[in-house]
């Protein structure tokens, strides 16, 4: 098919140019979060990170798992971990979920939890500037949580507000 | 050596088809579905009656807002009263199809397949943005609010860590396919624009920025695959397909290595076992990788293993991979270029490499002769690749 051939279909600029139909659809769902996952949002709730280890390829899963996909057997214990990482990826976000522009730009990482062999949690980072995330200072930093007061925790990944950096000779 | 595989029917490609590709199209998905499946059957010179099996495919239903779109397309891609089959795997859905339609036909079940990739993401409103938003966990990841450019900006911002490299050595990705993309009759957004047009573009979540991404768009299109025998005598140029592969990581992504895609390399390697290929750098001529984001077809070039390690940004400045370079990758213009109806774009793909292999393609046709091409998609949750491995007759 070179460049000059002719192909189908109507280009529309605007809904007025032809019929629509509007609906919009409320499905609602009330998940189960499962065996792992409810263990893991009570002791978040509890200001904990815990993750179940797998004593044949020693990794420890956090978000937990109750089976190993890699080595697929069951996995063997809950083991808490300090809630401490380090930077794996971050970037500076301009705009929300539904792509309108923040006033304030937002920064988003990924945590490699320490001590779990590659497990890595997803989260907010704050107390850096964006031109650290772009100049990937931030790149390789140590990390924890910051926890939302205990009278505010509902069981939930936002249990943990975001991670900021540890600063000098501030340990665990 | 050749993977030891008994196969019933070497397949081939005989005819292709494609719509337009554009932000908002009239039709619905079944007259788009319809419109490109007919042409693939004119251009084989074949009819509905000589098509023994239709295989669909197409990617979230929640786009059109329509749940089993495959059996909702089934009339328009030529499968009323006929052996139907959706196949989805996400963005790996487009090449995943012609893989579906390959098996139909290599296992001896059916001499003359119809395969048909349809997307339509304008119905969803305000923006199909919103869609994506229901592929992350309910439980652990949504509540933080993810944006789908967030994940791919952690993973372009990892690669471009990981192996040093620069915005506008990524950015020439973008220019280069938006310039092939000018002469693709289906293209949405051919443009010629510059590497300062794509660093000022409006930024989304850095690094990535607006001219950074494909767009959003409806579109159609279709191969039909046919057995050896079929092939022999209705055509002079078959494209015969000599390798496929696929495969698929968790959905646990934080934990994996963002830099390179080892899926994309387990899915090559399957393809390439299967076509007896060592050396993919100097066998494959010609590539269509996926490139929903510029970063992606550096991401993917090495993990199909066309490109070493961090060399595939080096390669592309170098010029290598334009029409007239030694590897020339998405000639057609990808996704960047001729736009990303889902499914369709991904087997735009597979029909951009049947048409470079038949000397078709115009003033797209790349500059040195071409035997071997490659298609690629990938997708999900950042974690399936899908790959065909074609031959000119």
């Amino acid at each position: 098919m070179d460049e000059k051939v002719r192909l189908k279909g109507t280009p529309i600029k605007r809904f007025d140019e032809t019929i629509t139909v509007e609906r919009s659809s409320t499905a609602k769902y009330a998940w189960t979060a499962g065996q792992a996952i409810s263990r893991f949002l009570v002791e978040l709730k509890k200001g904990k990170l815990i993750g179940r280890r797998c004593n044949k390829c020693r990794r420890i899963l956090i978000p937990p798992r109750m089976y190993c996909e890699s080595c697929f057997r069951a996995t063997d214990e809950w083991i808490y971990v300090e809630p401490i990482g380090t930077v794996n990826t971050a970037v500076v976000s301009y705009i929300t979920t539904t792509r309108e522009k923040l006033e304030k730009p937002l920064i988003i990482a990924v945590i490699e939890i320490e001590g779990t062999g590659g497990s890595g949690l997803f989260h907010y980072l704050e107390g850096v500037n964006p031109e650290d995330v772009i100049n990937r200072k931030v790149f390789g930093m140590r990390v924890k949580a910051v926890w939302k007061p205990e009278a505010e925790r509902e069981g939930s990944i936002n249990d943990i507000k975001y991670f900021v950096p540890i600063t000098g000779g501030e340990e665990k | 050596m050749k993977m030891n595989i008994n196969l019933k029917n070497r397949v081939a490609i005989v005819g292709a088809g494609l719509t337009l590709f554009r932000r908002r199209l009239k039709e619905t998905p079944k007259e788009l579905a319809w419109a490109a499946a007919k042409m693939a059957l004119e251009s084989a010179g074949l009819e509905l009656s000589d098509v023994d099996a239709v295989v669909i495919g197409t990617a979230p239903d929640a786009f059109d807002g329509i749940h089993m779109k495959g059996e909702y397309l089934a009339d328009g891609s030529g499968g009323t009263g006929k052996p139907v089959m959706r196949v989805y795997v996400g963005g790996g859905t487009g090449v995943f199809t012609p893989i579906a339609g390959w098996w139909h036909v290599a296992s001896g079940l059916f001499d003359v397949v119809l395969a048909v990739a349809e997307e339509k993401m304008s119905p969803a409103m305000p923006h199909p943005q919103s869609v994506f938003a229901h592929i992350w966990d309910p439980i652990i990841e949504r509540p933080i609010g993810p944006n789908l450019i967030w994940i791919f900006a952690l993973e372009m911002h990892r690669y471009m860590y990981k192996y040093n490299i620069k915005k506008e050595d990524i950015a020439r990705v973008s220019v280069k396919n938006k310039r092939n993309a000018l002469d693709h009759p289906a293209a949405q957004l051919g443009a010629k624009i510059t590497v300062e047009d794509v660093l000022n573009s409006e930024m989304l979540v850095y690094p990535v920025q607006r001219l950074d991404i494909s767009p959003v768009s409806d579109g159609a299109a279709a191969v039909v695959m046919v057995s050896e025998h079929i092939a022999r005598r209705i055509t002079d140029s078959p494209v015969w397909v000599e390798g496929v592969g696929w495969s698929l990581d968790t959905v646990h992504w934080t934990g994996r290595d963002l830099a390179y895609p080892k899926y994309v390399e387990c899915a090559a390697r399957m393809a390439y076992k299967m076509a007896g290929i060592t050396n993919p750098a100097r066998e494959i001529d010609v590539a269509e990788v996926y490139d929903p984001f510029d970063y992606k077809e550096l991401h993917h070039m090495e993990g199909l293993m066309l490109a070493r390690k961090g060399e595939a940004p080096i390669l592309t400045r170098e010029g290598i991979t334009e029409r007239d370079g030694d590897l020339p990758i998405n000639p057609s213009g990808g996704l960047l270029g001729v736009g990303n109806p889902i499914a369709a774009a991904g087997m735009m793909k597979v029909t951009e490499i049947y048409w470079q292999l038949r000397g078709e393609a115009g003033k797209r046709q790349v500059k040195k002769p071409v035997y071997t091409g490659l298609a690629q998609a990938w997708g999900d949750l950042m974690q399936v690749g899908t790959v065909i491995v074609l031959r000119a007759g």
